[in-house]
């Protein structure tokens, strides 16, 4: 194939990518009432397939490009902002960006999406609102695709925007419930504090890079501002920090929110009442990864910013062993798997806070197909069994076998078990960390440790979420055990593709002891500015191997307890939690933030409501009425002054009409020498007039 | 008065201003109907006598005006008839020719 | 001689015009209008248009006026009915005629008429009519003829409609 003309033709198909999901939101969102069921998800499936294939066209463009810098492509659509003053001159172009961090997302986005949309078909048969949810996820992978896309920072924060948005909309998709109503608006709100993090940080670093630039600097497209970069360094510090790391922090914070890390992670365990397709969707695969990828994006500010690194290394390593204690307690099933998220992209901020770019993003991959493979098999389950309830379930591998088989293979590879994809990740991840250089000296061997025992952790609770609900006996009665069955091959089989992937996904980042490429790792080089980690292939093979049989072993015997605790001898955890009863009450009760948070901020802002509302009711509205009294005086003069003058004018004219009626009536006097008068009187009018004129 | 034209033309407008003198005054159905036959006479010598005196043209032949006389004759006829048949209906239905006890048109 | 002629010809065209006009009796009146229309006859043979004076004697006299006559007779109830209107309406309608009347006599006597300069002898016209009425003048030659038809027809008409009314 001629290497000119397919990136020519996939360059400017680009814009496909995205909006072909937002054609499909925009179908089903406006005629969804009407059309046929099967047609909605015609729609919805097909419009994330084809943008698949054109991804997967982009891929092998990409591919074919021979020279790795130049392995990107950009598509620009239309200028939306240009505004030129004295001192310079800003311009932003809607643009599209296809480089092989993008590539790599768009793939999962779409690849996955499309399995969760077919999985949609099967899950949400029977809802009366199909057209509203197909609409909603379809422009959700509209607004992720955009953030992915986008070629400058404030599209992607359009993006950004959206996917929050988006959330809120299917987080709160039965909305008649207030519970999940509610659930839906935490997410928002707590998202919205999030952003604005985002949109300071955004204002702060254009601001900066324009003065220090003395008004060259026109805009916000990456390229740019990778190039620019090194200015922040000239600019005078704020407080004693560096304007980079402000920024960084800055944008940190926008992370948080999007991805679930302390401090901004509350609304995730509460997004799972959403539909569960969703929460495989937008809270495992997509959105929450927005946060990790926006981080990888600006790579080069953040390696600007030694200090903020740290400070993303810590949240991420903190926030992941804090989310694993949390889910060791949890009863509903979904729960367990939001902490499990959150405890996940605890690590993924880990290796991106050390500098291993793409191993966080190879981390991203894989945990977007175990993680969704694991939402989709609890689906599966909830749908049998209709509850969350892990303790009502129990034995389900005799009734759903396909479930059980595919989620066994999603266990293992979020436990770390060699050779599966999780494993791969996640020791690469241990690796960087452990062979970091972050500000604090032994920072990278403390958050290796850290990382290390939530691994244990992560590997016990899981073990602990199979064996209640898949082992042993059922325990939800037997009205409903005559009722469970395997769901239908619409949801199986999105099942299989993510367990094969999550099984042999791995092999895009095999570890260099192995001597064969990392894939991954060389695809994504020319993104990213620091390539400190490939530097450790420098280090001695053996190091790493034994750090590999160290985390292994450590999952080994996580799950050998988490078998020991709920199989062999189910009292044991009884008997602990009685023993560690105060621990075991503030892990479940999930350390309390939720509560904290109602106190410290959700009170006094309902109490800030509750007084405006009153001062609108009796100022404002007092004022409206007062007008609408005077008005109503006045219509009174009006309508006084319509009847007598108006109606006045009216009679007046008919009764001018019937008066002349009356006068020319006596015209009519029947008798032909009068008409013949007139016609005498014209004759005379004429002459008279001929002979004056 | 000279054998001109224009003593011709006066003697016609006397007629015709007479005639319609009579129209308008008389009250007999029958007298209106002699003032009318005044008013065609006039027009009819006035005819005549532009046939007579004025130049001849190339359109018109030189007897042209006289011929016009003949036709107001021949109208004048069939208008009397008509109109004295209609008289003749109105007496035997009014018993009167009186013009002004014909009001029933009246607005 | 021709002028002397003229002028009592014209004296008797217009005098009985007064009296057809101002006269109080209906049977005097229709027979000023005879005199009239003999005057008349007279003037157009005056003009050299023999023919149509002889057709006026014939046709006018004859027969328009006889009809005039038998109309006045057959309408005549004993009594002679007051002829004109009241005063006021003849004072009126005398000044708009008179207006008229003075407009027209300043009309022709003040025009420039393109009148021929030389004025050939009166020429016997009948045969030069009849050429006209078949030549180039048919056309008017029978729809006036089917004017005469009609008007036959239509005063039979209205006339048998009343009788048959009564």
């Amino acid at each position: 194939m001629n290497t000119l003309f397919v990136p020519l033709t996939i360059k400017k198909s680009l814009w496909l990518i995205p909006c072909l999901p937002l054609a499909g939101a925009v179908v089903n969102g406006l005629l969804g009432r009407r059309l046929p069921a099967r047609l909605i998800h015609f729609v919805g499936c097909a419009s994330i397939f084809i943008s698949f294939l054109v991804s997967v066209a982009g891929f092998f463009t990409l591919l074919s490009i021979e020279e790795p810098q130049q392995r990107f492509l950009i598509q620009s659509l239309y200028q939306w902002i240009l505004t030129v003053w004295y001192q310079g001159s800003f311009s932003l172009e809607v643009a599209f960006r296809l480089d092989p961090l993008s590539m790599t997302l768009c793939l999962v986005v779409t690849g996955v999406g499309f399995l969760i949309h077919l999985y949609s078909v099967g899950y949400m048969a029977g809802d009366e609102s199909q057209g509203r949810y197909f609409s909603y996820l379809n422009l959700f992978t509209f607004s992720m695709l955009l953030l992915i896309l986008a070629d400058n920072l404030l599209l992607m924060f359009v993006g950004w925007e959206g996917v929050g948005l988006c959330s809120y909309l299917l987080i709160g998709f039965w909305f008649t419930d207030l519970e999940k109503a509610q659930a839906g608006m935490k997410a928002f709100i707590v998202n919205r504090v999030g952003d604005f993090g985002f949109f300071v940080g955004l204002m702060l670093l254009f601001w900066t890079l324009f003065e220090a630039s003395n008004g060259s600097m026109t805009g916000l497209g990456f390229q740019q501002l990778r190039e620019a970069i090194p200015l922040l360094g000239s600019a005078s510090p704020i407080l004693g920090v560096g304007v980079a790391t402000w920024v960084a922090l800055l944008f940190l914070v926008g992370a948080t929110g999007k991805s679930a890390q302390i401090p901004l992670y509350v609304w995730l365990p509460d997004a799972m009442a959403g539909p569960t397709p969703v929460s495989a969707f937008i809270h495992a695969a997509t959105m929450v990864t927005a946060g990790v990828y926006m981080i990888v994006r600006l790579n080069f500010l953040y390696v600007a910013a030694p200090a903020a690194m740290a400070m993303v290394a810590v949240v991420g390593g903190v926030t992941a062993f804090y989310a694993a204690t949390i889910a060791l307690t949890q009863n509903d099933i979904k729960r367990v798997l939001a902490y499990s998220t959150i405890s996940q992209l605890g690590y993924m901020f880990l290796a991106v806070g050390v500098a291993a770019f793409s191993t966080g993003i190879f981390h991203l991959v894989t945990h977007a197909f175990f993680k969704a493979l694991l939402f989709l098999g609890a689906g599966s389950v909830i749908h049998a069994v209709h509850s969350n309830d892990m303790q009502e379930m129990g034995g389900l591998k005799k009734y759903m076998p396909h479930t059980y088989l595919t989620f066994m293979v999603a266990y293992l590879a979020i436990s770390g078990i060699p050779p599966l994809s999780g494993f791969m990740s996640k020791d690469e991840i241990l690796w960087a960390t452990f062979n970091s250089h972050l500000t604090v000296a032994g920072l990278g061997k403390a958050l290796w440790g850290l990382g290390l025992l939530t691994a244990g952790l992560t590997a016990f609770y899981m073990t602990r979420l199979i064996a209640l609900t898949f082992m042993g006996s059922f325990r939800g009665g037997s009205e409903k055990e005559k009722h469970l069955h395997e769901s239908p091959a619409v949801m199986t089989l999105p099942l299989m593709v993510l367990a094969v992937l999550s099984a042999v996904g791995g092999v895009i980042g095999l570890p260099a002891i192995t001597h064969l490429p990392n894939l991954l790792h060389d695809f994504l080089g020319p993104v990213l500015s620091s390539h400190g980690t490939s530097g450790h292939q420098a280090h001695a093979y053996w190091l790493e191997l034994l750090l590999m049989l160290i985390s292994t072993g450590v999952a080994t015997s996580g799950i050998y307890l988490g078998w020991l605790f709920y199989v062999k001898r189910p009292e044991l955890p009884g008997q602990v939690a009685a023993r560690f009863a105060r621990l075991h009450r503030l892990l479940f009760e999930k350390y309390y933030v939720d509560e904290v948070y109602q106190t410290l901020f959700v009170r006094p802002i309902l109490k800030m409501v509750a007084l405006s509302g009153r001062f609108d009711l009796n100022t404002i509205d007092g004022a409206v009425n007062l007008s609408s009294r005077v008005t109503a005086k006045f219509a009174f003069l009006i309508g006084w002054e319509d009847l007598k003058i108006v109606d006045g004018a009216v009679n007046g004219l008919a009764d001018i009409f019937k008066r002349w009626g009356a006068a020319l009536k006596h015209l009519q006097t029947g008798r032909v020498q009068h008409y013949l008068y007139s016609v005498v009187l014209g004759i005379f009018g004429l002459c008279v007039f001929m002979f004056i004129f | 008065m000279p054998y001109s034209l224009p003593s011709f033309l006066v003697v016609s407008s006397l007629l015709f201003c007479l005639g319609m003198f009579t129209v308008l005054t008389r009250r007999n159905a029958i007298g209106i109907l002699m003032g009318i036959e005044l008013v065609l006479n006039g027009a009819g010598l006035n005819f005549v006598a532009f046939s007579r005196f004025l130049e001849p043209s190339q359109t018109t032949n030189l007897l042209s005006g006289q011929l016009f006389t003949l036709f107001i004759i021949a109208v004048a006829a069939a208008e009397v008839a008509v109109a004295l048949a209609i008289v003749l209906s109105l007496y035997s239905r009014m018993k009167t020719i009186d013009v002004e006890d014909f009001k029933e048109l009246r607005g | 001689m021709k002028d002397i002629i003229f002028n009592v010809f014209i004296l008797l065209t217009v005098i009985p015009c007064f009296w057809v006009a101002l006269s109080s009796n209906i049977v005097h009146a229709a027979f000023s209008l005879l005199i009239t229309l003999f005057g008349v006859a007279g003037l157009y043979v005056l003009l050299g248009a023999d023919f149509i004076g002889v057709v006026q004697v014939i046709v006018y006299i004859g027969g328009i006026l006889i009809l005039i006559i038998f109309g006045v007779m057959m309408t005549q109830r004993g009594k002679l009915l007051p002829l004109s209107i009241q005063l006021p309406g003849k004072v009126f309608g005398a000044v708009l005629t008179g207006v008229i009347l003075v407009a027209l006599v300043l009309t022709a006597t003040k025009s420039l008429w393109p009148v021929a300069s030389i004025l050939g002898e009166p020429q016997p016209t009948s045969a030069a009519i009849g050429d006209l009425l078949l030549g180039k003048y048919l056309i008017p030659f029978e729809v006036a003829s089917v004017l005469l038809l009609v008007a036959l027809v239509g005063a039979v008409l209205i006339v048998r409609r009343s009788v048959r009314g009564e």
